[in-house]
């Protein structure tokens, strides 16, 4: 296992402030309280900078399906790869490369001969159509961040005829809604991901927010953004009020980026669809829209999922509980696999491929490292 | 992948400007972003686009983390090798708006 990055807090007094009053109100609460955020980029603050050491061992923080690549189910793994087996060119996101399909992942077709590409952002891919005649498919995953760069360059109209997107989009608000109404679900309330609601804006939380009765607080990735956040969040809990704090108004306000909404919305539309190992999620999928199916490798090519199948899942990726981790009902240390015949130069799941699962950062952070040190024996 | 980078705009030619992230100067495109931004103005890359607008006040709180990330590099840090990572693979040649 790694060794932990050590850090100083920004503001030592402040971060040690956030602590005590989280101690404190949950000692009010005097019961357990389940949260979850939807980030990965808050699951690697939070294990890099040892937060969760700091929380009272009653208030749980739950890592939810907020890992992009780690949602993209296997049949759209699949679809890439028969696209390659098919001789498309297929551009992607490097944290994709090595994510699992039904038995092959994207490397795998690299592999075998075929022509695969990762991209730093989709106007790479654009470049890549431009120097040849053959197909070139952008395989696009994300979240709504993401996904709005996509939709911008599938307004422009000076797109080479070859380029297309095989659109693995996601959009983050109807998973929540899917893990609140789970009857098993114990969580209480959401810490929404700051990046994403420059995007949407924290109002896109009010209508969450009124059908489930729980909290939502957007907030940063500082650790003491995430404590502060925290803070709004178990407060809310505690005085049972269902409410949506923007506790990131440096960069989120309620209305959010119109311009870039305006576009994704022009661009996609919400589609019903399966997350890896979760559920269906209804509404949970971004599908390219009808004036665009000349720019959809769905509706452009004759797109054999079944051809990358193969002979199924192997006996050991049968065994994955990604799914069952990003709703919050296990834990990587649930994993018979995990650290074993699972880690991150040979994964198994996607929760160990990607750089915002929960496996890969558990493992790479070494679980839950000890900071309390570091702010003073906090606790 | 979600956590952006953010940087300072040295110059805009039309939708695409070039933007310095610490030094390494990297071309992002404007076409996402919802406020006009000028030359000096700080912004939030994420893959390649602008997302928001950094305001004035907020530019120290917002550059903290990743100053801290891009100081204790020592290898096997999925944070800082992401932020890194963006860095490294913001394309230098931004395809936009050129005739094909
Ligand atoms: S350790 Fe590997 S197999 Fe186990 S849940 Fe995580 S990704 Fe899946």
């Amino acid at each position: 296992m790694n060794g932990t990055t050590q850090m100083k807090f920004r503001d030592p007094a402040r971060a040690k402030a956030l602590v005590d009053r989280l101690h404190a109100l949950m000692a009010e609460i005097g019961r357990p309280v389940n949260v979850m955020h939807v980030c990965g980029s808050h699951e690697q603050a939070m294990a890099r900078f040892g937060l969760r050491a700091t929380f009272p061992k009653s208030l749980n923080m739950i890592m939810g399906p907020g890992c992009p690549v780690c949602i993209t189910d296997q049949p759209e793994v699949d679809e890439a790869v028969a696209l390659v087996m098919q001789g498309a060119t297929v551009a992607t996101y490097g944290d994709m490369l090595r994510v699992p399909g039904t038995s092959k992942s994207l490397a795998d077709a690299q592999a075998a001969g075929g022509r695969v590409e990762v991209v730093y952002s989709i106007d790479q891919a654009v470049a890549i159509a431009r120097t040849t005649t053959d197909p070139v498919v952008f395989f696009a995953t994300g979240f709504e961040t993401t996904a709005v760069t996509t939709a911008t360059v599938l307004l422009r109209d000076d797109l080479p005829s070859n380029f297309t997107v095989l659109s693995a989009h996601k959009f983050v608000p109807p998973a929540m809604n899917v893990v609140a109404g789970m009857e098993e679900s114990l969580v209480e309330g959401f810490l929404a991901a700051g990046h994403a609601a420059i995007i949407t804006g924290w109002g896109i939380f009010e209508e969450f927010v009124e059908k489930y009765r729980m909290p939502v607080v957007v907030a940063g990735f500082e650790p003491l953004d995430i404590l502060a956040g925290m803070v709004a969040l178990v407060e809310l809990v505690g005085r049972g009020t269902p409410a949506v704090v923007n506790a990131y108004p440096r960069c989120v306000t309620r209305e959010g980026n119109r311009r870039a909404q305006e576009q994704l919305w022009r661009v996609f539309k919400m589609q019903s669809g399966h997350w890896r190992g979760i559920a269906d999620i209804p509404e949970g999928n971004l599908e390219i829209r009808d004036e665009f199916a000349h720019r959809d490798a769905r509706r452009v090519y004759r797109v054999d999922p079944a051809l990358a199948a193969g002979d199924g899942p192997s006996d050991l990726a049968v065994q994955c509980l990604c799914g069952s981790i990003m709703v919050g009902l296990k834990t990587p240390h649930d994993c018979a696999l995990y650290g074993k015949d699972c880690v991150p130069e040979n994964p198994v799941g996607a929760c160990m491929v990607s750089s915002e699962g929960t496996c890969k950062i558990w493992w790479q952070y070494g679980g839950r490292p000890d900071v309390a040190a570091m702010i003073g024996g906090a606790r | 992948m979600c956590l952006g980078i953010p940087g300072r705009i040295v110059e805009i030619t039309g939708l695409t400007a070039v933007v310095d992230f610490w030094g390494v100067r990297k071309q992002v495109a404007l076409d996402l972003v919802d406020e006009p931004v000028k030359p000096g103005d700080y912004i939030l890359n994420h893959v390649g686009y602008a997302i928001r607008r950094i305001p004035e006040d907020d530019i120290e709180g917002t550059l903290a983390l990743y100053e801290e990330l891009l100081r204790e590099t020592d290898g096997g840090d999925l944070m800082a090798e992401d932020v890194a990572g963006e860095l490294g693979s913001l394309g230098p040649a931004h395809p936009k708006g050129e005739p094909s």
